[in-house]
């Protein structure tokens, strides 16, 4: 059952009901919470990058970093529509130029995530950008980063939250806006 | 450095071209990589590039837009918003949750899987096919193949940049490839 953030903003019913639950993937047990078929639904993709466009517009914002790789989708259209920079968050050994990495915990084993070097400096303020926020492992280790060259990282924002896994509260004092919360 | 098209080159290209940066011997000695993420970082050349695509495509009753994973998300989500088309990320394997459908295609060495999900796409869709790049045009030919395996029309292939000397045009069953730009 999808919830909804942000008060009562008449666009998110059909936001929330475009996003479709695959129980089961990519394991037994876990809901997997599937995007692309908001993607099929022009009005709907329109009203999430416009509920972010509305929130951010105003903010002096000078980078969007989004996080491989639905981040990517979700990231550029806000990017343009706020004349901000769009700077993509990789897995290793796929961004060509030299890079800084930051690691950070799987449920098994620990992942790397890289952003270039140059792309971000000091004082630059930041969004972090990715569909979903479940343990938040993968934007603070995004945090990190751009912290690490000196943004300051304004906000990290995500379609869906799964409040459960409290990923919010790791997120080292960065606030957190998303549009639905999923259980 | 990337080269527009030159006779009657659109102003845009120009800047466009400019801010794409060349990485020598990525991810291989003697490949010249032509990295889009410097073109990312000017605000008004990324403007510019998805505006001349849609452009090309409003009013063209394009009804989806595929982007390759993970460039062609870039720069194919932005021209579906524009133009009021669906989205649909064709993926590698294992990355889409619900059903789908694959298919192989060659690689130099070996062979790799781009992915759709069943239902994305109904039998009268017109499709573009988005990418930041067409090297020997294995990747769009596959992405191609889905689409119409699926019973779309595929109108035309979309990229920042050709390398016209891999041939990929050649590769695309005769549908029509649109670059901004060529780079030797």
């Amino acid at each position: 059952m999808m919830a909804s953030e942000g008060g009562e903003d008449h666009r998110l019913p059909r936001i929330a009901s475009a996003i479709r639950v695959i129980p089961d993937f990519p394991k037994p047990g876990i809901m997997f919470q599937d995007i692309t078929t908001l993607l099929l639904d022009p009005k709907a993709f329109r009203d999430t990058i416009d509920m972010f466009v509305e929130r951010y517009r105003d903010q002096e914002i000078t980078i969007i970093a989004g996080v491989e790789a639905r981040g990517f989708i979700f990231g550029p259209p806000i990017a343009l529509a706020i004349g901000a920079k769009f700077v993509p968050m990789r897995k290793p050994k796929k961004l060509p130029g030299e890079v800084i990495s930051e690691e950070y915990s799987l449920e098994y084993g620990t992942d790397r995530m890289e952003m270039h070097v140059g792309a971000v400096q000091p004082g630059d303020r930041a969004l972090v950008i990715d569909d979903l926020i479940a343990t938040g492992g993968t934007l603070s280790a995004a945090i990190r980063l751009l912290e690490r060259v000196g943004a300051e990282v304004v906000e990290c924002a995500c379609v869906i939250e799964l409040p459960e896994l409290k990923g919010r509260e790791r997120l080292g004092g960065t606030p957190l806006f998303v549009l639905v919360k999923a259980a | 450095m990337a080269c527009g098209e030159d006779k009657e080159q659109d102003p845009r290209i120009q800047g466009i071209a400019a801010s794409i940066r060349v990485v020598p011997d990525f991810p291989k000695k003697g490949i010249m990589f032509q990295d889009i993420t410097t073109l990312l970082l000017d605000p008004k050349a990324f403007k510019n590039t998805v505006d001349l695509f849609v452009e090309r495509y409003s009013g063209k009753n394009i009804s989806v837009v595929a982007g390759i994973e993970a460039r062609g998300f870039i720069f194919g989500p932005p021209i579906a918003l524009a133009i009021g088309a669906k989205f649909v990320p064709l993926r590698k394997p294992r990355k889409l949750p619900g059903e789908v459908i694959s298919e192989k295609y060659v690689l130099e060495y070996g062979t790799d899987c781009l992915e759709m999900h069943v239902g994305a796409i109904q039998p009268c869709d017109r499709a573009l096919v988005v990418d930041d790049l067409v090297a020997t045009g294995g990747t769009l030919r596959a992405a191609m193949n889905l689409l119409e395996r699926a019973g779309a029309e595929v109108v035309e292939c979309a990229c920042v940049i050709e390398l016209p000397e891999l041939k990929g045009r050649e590769r695309l069953n005769g549908k029509p490839l649109y670059v901004l730009m060529e780079s030797r």
